[in-house]
């Protein structure tokens, strides 16, 4: 490593600002000029747009050559063997774009996606910037889920609230669960990387096993599946029944918010962030650590467990099955390095990632274009993210105009 | 035969780092650059080394010019650098770390490790290094991994040879070696840049000392003639206090004291073992001793960072000895801890954010869970004025500032208080010649308002020029007290070293 003098804008968001800071004088580069942006913006969007406009380029070529009988017109044609192939990526990328955003059922399918995305990012970016790297959002969505799911069931209440105690259940259920990793590293030390994934096979298994006892299943069923949960308890479609989206929409924009004033606004936020970023200035500014890793796993946790509790209230058909938290808990991971562990960034991820899934349902089944394709863009997206070196090269832009790379430091310990 | 830049020039997007520096170095020549942290030195020798390339400006060696911005090129050319933060690998031992990148091979893909150690125990032998070429890295002193960088340099066939920083990390004893090294590459013919800010250690060694400010080369000084004013003076561009200016100190009741203190390290050795002292308000009692005598872990015990064995502390007639960090902060203890990067700032932080670091939690920075942002920005503000930050804005990260401004920030955080005692460990480490006068002041300022002030250096200048009373702590213990105004350096050293000559 070489001392480079460090970017003085760079890092966080200063709190006390509440805004940008302006960014030092520079040539304005072609970027600037065509958009008539300023740099101030673009110093936060450069990169992740960027990435995002390099993970379309590198689908459209897996499009292009995955066109099996484009590629058998090759050999006779290849000028429409070509054509054909780029045609192919139209339509797939137009489809991907109309399942997104074409029709009042696509913006639901994209925001009903994205809700516990948005969660269970926020519960990422919470450790990131405490320090800690929570691999075990999925284990608390399977806790924070279930436990919403056994009040649905077994407790008998109005419609009101019936749901908010079954997400009061969730948010103390993903919490203990969160909390259990914060009280493991501030008393024994014990890296959270390990006992978070090491908890999400035992969060997980739990599940299967508790769904095939009575205390979940329908009578009469064998399936490792709950009985349907009542009307009461389900989180409520806000654009009608036959659309999907439902107030859980409303819970990962409060969650944004809500996270954004912890970390930033409150004194708790600003011991997280000092603990985050250096453990032995907080202990010599006479802030209790162990409690603070604790603390920080319990809201992390909760954000999961709320993001479960949307896979288990708000999912129809309502029966709950044994792996309700899909990839969202890894998913999650990729979301807080998208948003750079700010809970806005992850917002726009989250619904950039929802928008994607939700497209890529109909690319598959119009375009023929396998769902999949969806996920190695996101993984792409990551990747470019993480090796900004890599889009900087490709787009020629000078190093000073990217923010630095720092993500989390989350691998210390 | 001679080295030299030609006026080189280099930008950085906010600061202009050289200004149309030229510089030159004879083959068998010492020349220091000395400079205040900030003042272009690094940057210099980044460009000289290969690591950055100049705006304007060319580097000539032995009459060719060198192909810049390309470290093999300055390798090549017979150009070598110990940087101050060492680039060894630990897990290897020095044979391995020096051959790292020409590795001698035998046969086609086996290293030939006999022929590195010959070649490390060789280049040792040579300049009396005395180095084991089989040790593992990590288990040498600092001062002897300096002297593995020094043999990779040499194994490199550099005929110039750029120290940067090289005394920062080392003890007085070290230094002396490290000296002595040097004086032997000088009489092996090799062209010598020593990089510093001190001014004792340049007028000591070198032949000629250049000095840079701002960037620009103000000013060359023959350290036969010149004075250390006289350089401190070019260094920051007015005249500066090198003495300590202080009263007559009048000690009141007692401030702060210990009682057969006893701590453990993080290894769980006794590092601290039966010390015991008083401080009275308006008084400064240094503690003098070579680094890693206990002195660290009295300090964080002191302050309520590290739980101790046994023994007791007092604050003003109280027992604090089992008192939070928190608690002890808010009843009036001024805390600059030994290291500010490490433990009294967090770097990544704004100025603002740093200066409430230890008073966030109450009124008026935060009003029940809330932060109350405005407010500590206008204090920060007032501080960093008040305190003389040299800082454009205070929600600029603090990783920004030098490491004197740095400083400051604490010093300013911890002192505008009602503070009734101060403990400040190495409060001048790594801070510009202008910055430690301030702080001095400062510090002084403190004890003349009543405060009990205890002084942790390793640095005995600044010890005996500080206190009142100087007591030298020695493997864990105090080994001897002395008054600054009647003991010399010496007994104080000698002291140091563990020699039993104090018995008064």
């Amino acid at each position: 490593m070489t001392d480079l003098p460090r970017d003085p804008q760079g890092g966080d968001i200063p709190p006390s600002a509440g805004g940008e800071t302006p960014a030092p004088p520079g040539r304005p580069n072609w970027l600037h000029r065509v958009s008539g942006i300023g740099e101030g913006f673009w110093r936060v969007l450069l990169v992740p747009v960027l990435a995002l406009v390099l993970a379309l380029l590198v689908g459209g070529v897996i499009i292009m050559v995955t066109d099996v009988d484009a590629w058998r017109l090759m050999g006779d044609d290849p000028g429409s063997a070509v054509g054909d192939m780029l045609k192919g990526v139209w339509v797939a990328y137009r489809e991907l774009f109309l399942g997104a955003f074409g029709s009042e059922r696509a913006i639901s399918e994209t925001l009903f996606t994205a809700s516990p995305l948005i969660l269970a990012g926020l519960a990422v970016a919470v450790g990131f910037r405490t320090g800690l790297f929570n691999i075990g959002a999925r284990g608390q969505m399977f806790i924070g889920g279930l436990s919403a799911v056994w009040v649905g069931l077994h407790v008998d209440l109005p419609a009101f609230l019936h749901v908010t105690l079954a997400v009061m259940a969730a948010i103390i259920g993903g919490g203990l669960w969160g909390g259990l990793t914060g009280f493991l590293k501030a008393r024994t030390g014990a890296h959270e990387v390990i006992t978070t994934i090491m908890l999400n096979f035992v969060a997980a298994f739990f599940v299967l096993y508790v769904l095939k006892t009575s205390l979940f299943q329908e009578e009469g069923s064998n399936l490792p599946q709950s009985a349907p949960i009542p009307d009461s308890a389900r989180l409520s479609p806000i654009l009608g029944d036959e659309f999907r989206v439902n107030i859980g929409l409303f819970f990962a924009i409060g969650a944004v918010f809500f996270v954004y004033w912890l970390l930033f606004k409150s004194t708790l936020g600003f011991e997280f962030r000092a603990a985050g970023f250096s453990p032995n200035a907080s202990h010599y500014a006479g802030m209790n650590v162990a409690f603070l890793y604790t603390s920080v796993m319990f809201i992390s946790g909760a954000l999961a467990g709320v993001a479960g509790a949307t896979m288990t209230l708000g999912l129809p058909p309502y029966t709950v099955t044994a792996n309700f938290p899909g990839t969202i808990g890894f998913d999650a991971i990729a979301l807080a390095l998208l948003g750079r562990s700010h809970p806005y960034g992850v917002l726009w991820s989250g619904l950039l990632f929802g928008a994607l899934i939700a497209g890529g349902r109909r690319m598959q089944a119009a375009a023929g274009v396998s769902v999949d394709l969806v996920i190695v863009m996101q993984a792409l997206i990551i990747v470019f993210i993480a090796a900004p070196e890599l889009v900087r090269a490709v787009f020629r832009l000078r190093a000073a105009e990217a923010e630095p790379t720092q993500l989390t430091k989350g691998w210390g310990g | 035969m001679a080295l030299e830049l030609r006026g080189c020039t280099k930008r950085f997007p906010t600061v202009i780092a050289n200004d149309d520096v030229s510089l030159h170095v004879e083959q068998g020549e010492i020349v220091a650059l000395l400079g205040e942290n900030g003042a272009g030195k690094t940057t210099l020798m980044n460009i000289l080394f290969g690591l950055y390339s100049p705006d304007a400006g060319e580097v000539v060696i032995d009459g060719d010019q060198l192909e810049l911005a390309d470290p093999a090129a300055s390798i090549e050319a017979g150009v070598g650098m110990v940087h101050q933060h060492f680039m060894l690998v630990p897990v290897f031992t020095v044979a391995e770390n020096v051959i790292l990148g020409l590795e001698p091979l035998k046969g086609l893909d086996w290293i030939d490790r006999r022929a590195a150690n010959d070649l490390v125990r060789e280049v040792s032998d040579r300049y009396g290094l005395s180095v084991d070429p089989g040790a593992l890295v990590e288990d040498l002193p600092v001062g002897v991994q300096q002297r593995v960088e020094i043999i990779k340099v040499l194994v490199r066939d550099a005929r110039y040879i750029i120290f940067d920083e090289p005394t920062a990390v080392l003890t007085p004893q070290e230094v002396e070696e490290f000296f002595e090294i040097v004086r032997g590459l000088k009489q092996d013919g090799k062209g010598v840049i020593f990089i510093s800010h001190k001014l004792n250690e340049a007028l000591e060694i070198a032949d000629r000392i250049v000095v840079l400010r701002d960037g620009k080369a103000v000013g060359e000084a023959d350290p036969a003639t010149a004075t250390r004013e006289q350089l401190a003076e070019m260094m920051v561009g007015r005249p500066v206090l090198l003495k300590v200016y202080k009263g007559e100190s009048s000690p009141g009741d007692v401030g702060l004291s210990v009682e057969q203190l006893v701590v453990l390290d993080d290894r769980g050795h006794r590092t601290v073992d039966g010390v015991s002292f008083a401080v009275r308000a308006g008084e400064i009692v240094g503690i003098a001793g070579v680094q890693g005598n206990g002195q660290t872990e009295l300090v964080e015990s002191i302050t309520g960072m590290r739980a101790s064995l046994a023994g007791r502390v007092f604050m003003s007639g109280e027992d604090v000895t089992k008192h939070s960090p928190r608690w002890i902060h808010r009843n009036g203890v001024a805390h600059v801890p030994e290291d500010r990067q490490e433990s009294g700032l967090v770097l990544e932080f704004t100025v603002a954010e740093n200066m409430v670091l230890d008073s966030y939690y109450a009124q008026p920075y935060s009003r029940g869970i809330q932060m109350d942002w405005a407010a500590a920005t206008e204090a920060s503000q007032r501080l960093v004025d008040e305190y003389d930050v040299k800082t454009t804005r205070v929600d600029v990260p603090m990783s920004t500032l030098s490491g004197g401004n740095q400083q400051k920030v604490i010093v300013a955080r911890e002192f505008d208080r009602d503070v009734k005692v101060v403990v400040a460990s190495q409060p001048t480490r790594g801070v510009d010649v202008g910055s430690i006068e301030y702080i001095h002041a400062r510090i002084v300022e403190q004890r003349d308002n009543g405060a009990a002030v205890l002084i942790v250096s390793s640095e005995l200048d600044e010890v005996m020029a500080l206190s009142d009373r100087v007591l030298v702590m020695f493997e864990g213990r105090i080994a001897g007290e002395f008054d600054p105004a009647t003991s010399t350096t010496t007994e104080v050293g000698l002291a140091m070293l563990g020699s039993q000559v104090a018995d008064d």
